[in-house]
């Protein structure tokens, strides 16, 4: 008579060696697609936040309709979103990325807008003054000195839609999300456990690269203690 | 557009607004699952947040505590703990993850907005004679309050959306129209679930917006 193998899979235990080696691929599948939506996500939303804050800030009268328009896509759970998209992508991964990029306008327009509104006048006169355009006075001046707001934003972002994917698992493109919901279906704990920590630890790694690359860029934040 | 219509339909047909799986019971459900875990997360959060906020203690753990609530998916913890004993008892899972949710904006908004009141005025006040505990009752709490009644209103919101996942785990409340939607295939029932859940939310909002107007200046946000 063979007894079914006593491993902590059989035992459904929380944390499991077996689980790891065995299911590594799907593991990493999983992986994959939840940086490659949080990533094109936040890259979309980046691209799209910026010439919207600019615009808020050239024209003091785009900024009211900007940020209720943004703050009220906000306030609409990630559910209602997703399924509020289904008729425009269907069962997509299009739907999830799209989702996520309407969140991190919000954050990111806010906070890039903070950002260029809180350059001193003087600097900007000061720019004007030495021969500076309009372009070039965003370019090297308003935009760099908005950078550490902007950052800030854009960490929150970046953490929130990490977080906000495995949402994406009604769909069926929620990166871990989907490990997290077959999982449930299943009673599979060790899977639930494992999705769930490698989730909160690829958000601490994509906030911890963030700073890293603001450190980077903006070195006169550095010292001086300002 | 045939979803909009259908959705339309679907929302206006009275046979989905009765029963146990009608709007009408849902919508009850979302309110008062909302209601009770902000009624308790206010009791767990606001008395710490206003005691540390007082003394100055623990301002990185109070503002850590909102990263952190960021970077944990809501879905993973309603399924972890459905996964527990917890999961035997029912609601017991989302009430658990939804107070755990809304704590987080509690707490930061409640510390920071106490340690942001003008020091000067709470030296005055001590300087009257106030004792430490009146200080903190009549001067601060009342000079924060601005920032205490954000935090419960970022809090409110956030409680609705949690509600909403809930339904995934297995939860009530109006997130079950769309994930029903989804098992059945049918569009116009998932899209007319998701007006409903964003109308709540906007309401939820617009609710505290205009108390915040409507209510004494002191409690107003000088933004």
């Amino acid at each position: 008579m063979t007894a079914p193998p006593d491993d902590c899979l059989a035992r459904n235990e929380w944390i499991c060696g077996a689980y790891l080696t065995t299911r590594r691929h799907i593991l990493l599948d999983a992986v994959l697609q939840h940086l490659r939506l949080t990533g094109l996500a936040v890259l979309i939303g980046l691209a799209l936040a910026v010439p919207l804050a600019v615009l808020a800030r050239r024209w003091g009268w785009a900024a009211g309709p900007v940020l209720g328009v943004t703050t009220i896509l906000y306030t609409i759970p990630s559910l209602a979103m997703f399924s509020l998209l289904l008729p425009l992508y269907g069962l997509s991964a299009t739907l999830v990325v799209a989702g996520l990029v309407l969140y991190s306008l919000t954050l990111l327009v806010r906070n890039i807008l903070a950002g260029l509104r809180a350059v001193p006048e003087e600097t900007r006169q000061a720019a004007r003054g030495m021969g500076y355009g309009p372009v070039r006075l965003l370019l090297a001046v308003e935009l760099p000195l908005a950078l550490p707001a902007a950052m800030a934003g854009l960490r929150i972002a970046a953490v929130s839609a990490v977080s906000l994917v495995t949402v994406g698992a009604i769909v069926g493109f929620g990166g871990l999300g989907n490990l997290i919901y077959t999982g449930m279906n299943t009673y599979f704990k060790a899977q639930v456990l494992t999705a769930s920590v490698l989730c909160v630890l690829i958000a601490v790694a994509a906030d911890l690269l963030l700073l890293g690359v603001q450190h980077l860029i903006t070195p006169w934040t550095r010292d001086g203690g300002r | 557009m045939s979803t909009v219509t259908g959705a339309w339909d679907w929302l206006t047909d009275p046979a989905h607004w009765s029963g146990a799986d009608g709007v009408a019971h849902r919508l009850l459900q979302h309110v008062v699952l909302t209601a009770v875990c902000l009624a308790v997360a206010c009791a767990i959060a606001l008395p710490v947040a206003l005691v540390l906020g007082h003394l100055g203690r623990g301002g990185a753990l109070a503002v850590n505590i909102s990263n952190i609530g960021r970077a944990v998916p809501t879905f993973a913890v309603l399924v972890l703990l459905l996964l527990t004993p917890v999961g035997n008892w029912g609601e017991g899972p989302t009430v658990v993850a939804l107070v755990l949710f809304a704590v987080p904006p509690l707490l930061t908004n409640a510390y920071v907005g106490m340690r942001e009141v003008d020091r000067g005025v709470v030296r005055a006040a001590r300087g009257m004679g106030m004792t430490g505990r009146q200080s903190m009752l009549r001067v601060e709490v009342p000079l924060a309050s601005p920032m205490i009644l954000n935090g419960v209103r970022i809090a409110a919101v956030q409680l609705v959306a949690t509600a909403t996942i809930a339904a995934l785990a297995g939860g009530g409340g109006l997130g079950r129209i769309i994930t029903a939607g989804f098992n059945l295939a049918s569009t116009p029932q998932v899209v007319a679930g998701a007006v409903l859940v964003a109308a709540l939310a906007l309401v939820v909002e617009g609710v505290f917006e205009i108390a915040e107007r409507l209510g004494p200046a002191w409690t107003r946000n000088p933004r």
